[in-house]
């Protein structure tokens, strides 16, 4: 039940600024995400867009601006608070916990679910036991979703990068996240992975609703899969609109195509 | 063709999440509990071979378990949380000495207030325990340089806090009732009547305390918290992102952790010496049990066992296995031996296998489920 069609604004990010020592990483960036929709990021190389999310669920604080997410305005966040607000993300390099299982990588990701402290944990017996199975539920779910139920007991260190991805967008999935940040979850994919990779993002939308913003490289999957896409350059958006919009845009064929000003 | 999950389908996720999912293994485990539990006990009682003497049971198995707990707790630390201590054996001498002081009468007199706190004495199994929150307390609040300080930094943190409580412990009378050496000796093991005196009966105490507090253990890493924990130990920021707060997950690591070696620390120091001073708890104690960790394997409970009893059977058998050859070696050269078996060893599996013994076994197991045909 797709609601993509409402207008509402889930995020909407005003003026936010950020600077590494003498590097403007963002300029006065404004956009927002509406209830539903999948978001698109792009940019060239080094144009800000993963800044954008880490300043969206708190990893960075931005030098000026405000967000404000599900109608509350901040100017800055602690990540953990971006988690138990509903932002889950993945990362570009990968950003999974090695040592575990994947299985145990998505279970973590239900960390916020979980009621029964430490003590009941300890025991394992009666309500914990049956929350932990819940847990264990729902995960199952995840995998079965995407498809990797075959490597489940695997640590994640030992997998192939394509599933590596896969896992990280299954322990995202685990926090049953509102808003969703996926910084290139394509990347160094083949076509064929790229393919099953569009399809689960399309149906994690579909599905589940969730809102979902991402950063991509692949123009083509980006014009397939997105509703709106929004284009850095230099810290600064360029455009902002639909796919057909933006891609005649002026600005970002110069900016790709690197043309002077 | 003996070691096989073949025909042993899982049919709910409650039987897959079992601790020993392998029927070939739950076996095992019976079996040696049952050695443990009932087949020692026997022995011991009628004098059987091999005990005919005390020897196993005071030179081996004593210190074995004990010391396995006490691994156990360390590895919750390093292994499983990834926050290096070389602090264990301070927090072995707290559960100790807040055991021996919970068990003979705390009394602090505030004399600028007029007044004393006075706790009468308590039952021993009561002082072991608390003397294990007291550790706990204490961990926590040690823990705390850990949310700004990490790795080798933090290390240096913990051998610090070694070495004040080797201080405190050596200087200040009140922890050892003012006893004029500075040993002090432990009070009667009395269990709700029950008078623990024997060898066997302090072995079967010991025994009891490690099976319940390793099953805890256990159930602790292979839920959601041993998860927080380990997720924190292999990438921090991203935990953090998908909702954990480090400040909660380590300490939670450093009071659980300190718990268990606490509790290891005050049976230490009750069950296994007797009488003891701070000696017993120095920093040579928290370098064997950070080896037994790592030889055992880190992030593993049962590595804790393997690397408890690799680390006590060695220097036995490299005084025993030349004895017998006829070339008896000497303690100097055995001690040497040691330092260079464990060392070399150490380099060995940081290098090629930080999880140790227990990865090792697995690797076994993985290869043996496959045997004899090798695809
Ligand atoms: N932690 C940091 N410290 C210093 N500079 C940084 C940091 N993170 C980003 N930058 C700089 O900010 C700018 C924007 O980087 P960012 O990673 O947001 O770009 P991007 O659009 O995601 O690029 P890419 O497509 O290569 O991922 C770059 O110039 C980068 O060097
Ligand atoms: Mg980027």
């Amino acid at each position: 039940m797709r609601v993509r069609d409402t207008n509402e604004i889930l995020l909407q990010v005003e003026g936010v600024a950020l600077s590494f020592g003498g590097v403007r990483a963002l300029k006065d960036v404004s956009f927002n995400v509406r209830k539903g929709e999948i978001r698109a990021i792009i940019g060239p190389n080094g144009a800000g867009k993963t800044s954008m999310l880490n300043v969206v669920n708190g990893f960075y604080h931005p030098d000026r601006g405000t967000i404000t997410f599900k109608g509350r305005t901040r100017d800055r966040m602690q990540p953990f608070e971006a988690a138990r607000g509903g932002i889950a993300r993945t990362f570009q390099n990968v950003a999974l916990f090695k040592g575990m299982s994947a299985l145990d990588n998505i279970m973590a990701g239900r960390t916020l679910k979980v009621r029964r402290g430490l003590l009941w944990q300890a025991l394992r017996c009666g309500p914990a036991l049956r929350e932990e199975l819940e847990h264990r539920h729902r995960v199952e779910e995840i995998i079965d979703f995407l498809e990797i139920e075959a490597i489940r007991k695997v640590p994640v260190g030992r997998l192939p990068y394509g599933l590596q991805k896969r896992v990280e967008l299954g322990r995202a999935l685990a926090m049953e996240p509102d808003l969703l940040l996926l910084d290139e979850p394509m990347a160094g994919m083949n076509l064929e992975e790229k393919e099953d990779m569009s399809r689960f993002i399309v149906d994690v939308n579909n599905q589940y609703g969730t809102t979902i913003a991402l950063i991509e490289h692949d123009m083509a999957v980006v014009m397939d899969l997105s509703d709106r896409v929004a284009v850095l350059d230099h810290g600064v958006k360029i455009a902002d609109g639909t796919p057909d919009e933006v891609k005649n845009n002026h600005a970002v064929i110069e900016a790709y195509l690197g043309v002077a000003h | 063709m003996l070691y096989r999950e073949a025909g042993q389908f899982k049919t709910t996720y409650a039987e897959d999440m079992a601790i020993f999912p392998i029927s070939q293994d739950r076996i095992a485990l019976a079996v040696l509990l049952g050695i443990a539990f009932i087949g020692v006990p026997l022995l011991a009682t009628f004098h059987i071979w091999p005990f005919g003497s005390d020897y196993l049971l005071w030179a081996i198995l004593l210190p074995f378990l004990i010391l396995a707990l006490a691994a156990i707790g360390t590895n919750i630390l390093v292994g499983y949380c990834g926050q290096i201590s070389l602090g264990s054996g301070a927090f072995m001498a707290i559960g100790a000495y807040s055991a021996y002081k919970l068990a003979t009468g705390v009394h602090i007199p505030l004399a600028w207030l007029g007044f004393a706190v006075s706790i009468p004495p308590l039952p021993v199994l009561a002082s072991i325990l608390l003397g294990g929150l007291i550790a706990a307390g204490v961990g926590i609040l040690f823990g705390i340089p850990s949310l700004r300080i990490k790795g080798l930094y933090l290390a240096v943190a913990t051998l610090a806090a070694q070495f004040f409580f080797d201080w405190a412990f050596l200087r200040i009378p009140w922890f050892t009732n003012y006893a004029p050496s500075g040993s002090v000796n432990a009070p009667a093991l009395d269990f709700f009547g029950l008078i623990v005196q024997s060898p066997i009966e302090r072995y079967l105490l010991c025994l009891l305390l490690l099976t319940l507090m390793a099953l805890l253990a256990k159930n602790l890493v292979r839920s959601n918290l041993g998860r927080q924990w380990m997720a924190i130990r292999d990438m921090d920021i991203a935990a953090e992102l998908i909702g954990i707060r480090p400040l909660y997950a380590k300490l939670t690591a450093f009071a659980v952790s300190s718990f268990i070696v606490g509790v290891a620390g005050a049976l230490w120091a009750f069950v296994y010496l007797g009488s003891w001073e701070p000696l017993a708890f120095s920093i040579d104690r928290s370098l064997q049990l950070l080896f037994m960790v790592i030889i055992g394997g880190l992030g593993s409970i049962m590595g804790s066992f393997v690397g408890a009893a690799f680390i006590l059977i060695v220097p036995i058998m490299l005084n025993l296995i030349p004895t017998e050859l006829g070339v008896p070696l000497s303690t100097e050269t055995i001690t040497h031996f040691e330092f260079i078996i464990f060392g070399s060893l150490i380099c060995y599996l940081l290098i090629k296998e930080p999880h140790g013994f227990a990865r090792l076994i697995s690797i076994g197991k993985e290869k043996l489920r496959l045997w004899p045909f090798p695809y």
